[in-house]
């Protein structure tokens, strides 16, 4: 094994050719994971975080992607690797877990034989071997009765006890890398904290690396070292966890923290929505990508792209913003203590001369999206 | 499950019945002709008429010669003599269903055997040529009624009346047992002439779900696994795309049982759908009625067994 991150991804970008014209699922990404470390990609659905997983373990290839730049594993990069020896890596070295884990396990085979399955694709053990071997890895991500578990069909189990069932077989084989794709996303907020606590546990236990994909930054808060953000297929703010909580410097990173409820602040506190729906990736914004959805917005904005480059007295977080450092600080400030985006909008400059940023309106007070009362 | 059994069995039951009562009905609301008369010969009395209508029981009210017909096949399992044959019907039918079983399991064997390959190749290929060459074939096959591909067979390659001598062709049907390789060579051209819409059609149908599971998560997760492409488009496409097939192909199987009136008659096989059509020609209410109730027991039975089958072809369906 050579010495460096586990995995590491370079400037990679992924391409779908379409009728409608090329979609740039991920534009120039890059980020590392080091074995035993979690990292955590967070965006909205369409930013990219799921194409640029797939396409560590070459799944993206089967439907037409175009796929440049480089994803080093273990010293080997996976970009142009043949498939049959990409095959060899998938749910071996590198094992991925999903977001709906109902549609994810076959209907029709019993729990237990997709476990065997998983487990004799990569290793040359008879049915019995494997059948006590899915039995134990049942048993390890807490399924009680595995024995009598293993001959149920997925319909037969809860949503917990599928995505733990999940979590077994990409186990199966001892991956160093887990790549887990919105892995609570469909389950109740009870146990989405479970499987977590699990994924955490079983990581101190196996000393796995972890890369959790997820549009919800409250679940990655806990378990991850390092998170991105991901906008419009590309990274606009990596930092570690603590960094992105406490100082996050990107107006999208904003957005996102501002819009998930928080028991440490005041109850009446309005979450404010991030306006707008996120860009095509088709036709994409010019200059800064987030500038039609940015209150902050600039007509410099407009023109330049920002590059992901490090915050001044920190090399270790990285921001893809024009904003100036200190205006970016100040305006967090301001958000902190509970100021709505339009108030600081001055601090940031100008502003557009000609017509109004699309800011969704603040949501009256009181009112929380969805039209529920604040308690 | 034994409880949903029974329960549709008595289905059956009623469902048969209100079918015997609707042949019924439509023989004697939309006459094709008057069976006395056709059973009494050339100009015949009268009196000759009335004799012979009285014998068949065809004077009584409508709704007395239905409860007679009724009363013979719960007491005795009898459906009627035939005006034409002067045959127990039941008779009939079981001397012809030989030929039908024949004509049905070969077709079966070759729509198969046939249209799943071409199915699942045109699924994996995709929106390449072959994918749409096939396409268009399988519309050009489903669309050519069986009538006219049955007589253009039969001008082109019968041994007859053929361009290209190489099969048998119209009225050479030999029994199994007779003689196994008449019967086979016999059977070939309607065999290929009955398969050719069904194999278009479930090369269509294969083509269309194993589209739809390919794009499934499980799928996802059995590539994530690091299975080989094979296995997972066998494994667990297939496997998932097949079973709606077992349900069409069970009806399927049903109905041609009942009779391949078309087929049958194009290729002068004396099974069940030719009785069927010669009963309807010769306005013989008992064959028309046992035809009918035979055709429809058999699509009702084999919905029965397709439903308990899926229950094991789909752990998710419990009754």
């Amino acid at each position: 094994m050579t010495d460096g991150p586990l995995l590491k991804v370079e400037d990679l970008r992924v391409y779908f050719d379409t009728e409608d014209g090329v979609v740039h699922a991920v534009d120039g990404v890059s980020y590392s994971v080091d074995t035993g470390k979690t990292l955590g990609i967070v965006g909205e659905s369409g930013s990219g975080k799921t194409v640029s997983s797939l396409t560590t373990l070459g799944l993206t290839r089967l439907q037409g992607a175009t796929v440049t730049g480089r994803i080093h594993f273990e010293g080997r990069d996976l970009v142009g690797l043949p498939d049959r020896e990409l095959r060899r890596l998938r749910g071996n070295d590198i094992a991925m877990i999903f977001q709906d884990p109902l549609s994810s396990l076959h209907p029709f085979y019993k729990v237990g034989h997709q476990l065997v399955e998983a487990i004799r694709t990569h290793r040359n053990v008879s049915k019995s071997a494997a059948r006590k071997r899915a039995i134990d890895l049942l048993e390890l991500v807490g399924i009680p009765d595995p024995q009598r578990r293993a001959d149920e069909y997925p319909h037969e189990f809860s949503g917990g006890m599928r995505q733990r069932a999940m979590i077994a077989m990409a186990l199966s084989n001892e991956p160093k890398l887990l790549i887990a794709d919105e892995p609570t996303t469909a389950l109740d907020v009870t146990v989405q904290a479970q499987i977590l606590a699990l994924l955490q546990d079983l990581q101190d236990r196996l000393g796995m690396a972890i890369i959790i994909i997820t549009h919800d930054l409250g679940v990655v808060a806990e378990i991850t070292d390092e998170i991105c953000v991901m906008y419009s297929g590309r990274i606009v703010e990596r930092a570690s966890t603590d960094q992105i909580f406490d100082a996050p410097e990107h107006p999208y990173t904003w957005g996102l923290l501002k819009s998930i409820p928080r028991l440490d602040r005041p109850r009446n506190e309005d979450l404010v929505p991030i306006a707008g729906r996120p860009p095509s990736l088709i036709m994409r914004p010019s200059g800064c990508f987030f500038h039609p959805r940015c209150p902050y917005v600039q007509k410099r904005h407009r023109t330049v792209d920002p590059e992901l480059a490090p915050v001044p007295d920190d090399s270790h977080h990285q921001v893809a913003c024009l904003l100036d450092s200190s205006v970016r600080r100040k305006i967090w400030n301001g958000l902190q203590a509970g100021r709505d985006p339009t108030s600081l909008r001055e601090l940031a400059g100008p502003g557009l001369p000609s017509r109004a940023p699309a800011v969704a309106a603040p949501i009256a007070s009181g009112t929380r999206p969805g039209g529920l009362r604040a308690p | 499950m034994l409880r949903y059994i029974i329960r549709r069995l008595l289905w059956v039951i009623v469902l048969l019945i209100i079918v015997s009562m609707v042949t019924f009905v439509i023989f004697y609301a939309f006459p094709s002709a008057d069976p006395a008369v056709l059973r009494a010969g050339r100009s015949p009395s009268p009196a000759l008429i009335a004799h012979i209508r009285h014998t068949l029981g065809l004077d009584q009210p409508i709704y007395v010669q239905y409860w007679r017909y009724l009363e013979n096949i719960i007491l005795h399992f009898n459906f009627g003599y035939s005006y034409q044959f002067s045959l127990p019907v039941t008779k009939l039918i079981f001397q012809r269903l030989p030929a039908t079983i024949s004509l049905t399991v070969g077709a079966v064997v070759v729509w198969l055997l046939v249209g799943l390959p071409v199915g699942m190749i045109s699924a994996i290929r995709r929106r390449t040529v072959l994918d749409r060459a096939t396409m268009t074939a399988t519309l050009v096959a489903i669309s050519a009624p069986v009538y006219w591909l049955g007589l253009m067979s039969l001008l082109l390659v019968s041994n007859d009346i053929g361009v290209v001598h190489i099969f048998d062709g119209a009225g050479t049907y030999t029994g199994l047992t007779a003689d196994p390789g008449r019967w086979f060579g016999s059977l070939i051209l309607p065999w290929l002439v009955l398969a050719t819409a069904f194999a278009a059609f479930y090369a269509r149908l294969l083509r269309s779900n194993l589209i739809e599971t390919m794009s499934e998560d499980y799928i996802r997760t059995a590539r994530a696994k690091g299975l080989p492409e094979r296995e997972v488009i066998l494994r667990h496409g297939v496997r998932s795309a097949i079973t709606p097939i077992v349900t069409v192909l069970g009806i399927d199987i049903g109905t041609l049982l009942g009779g391949a009136v078309l087929t049958e008659y194009v290729f002068n096989i004396p099974g069940v759908g030719r009785l069927a059509y010669e009963g309807i020609i010769n306005a013989d209410l008992p064959v028309i009625q046992g035809t009918v109730l035979f055709g429809a027991f058999f699509i009702v039975i084999a919905n029965l067994i397709v439903d308990v089958a899926y229950a094991f072809l789909d752990p998710r369906v419990r009754y």
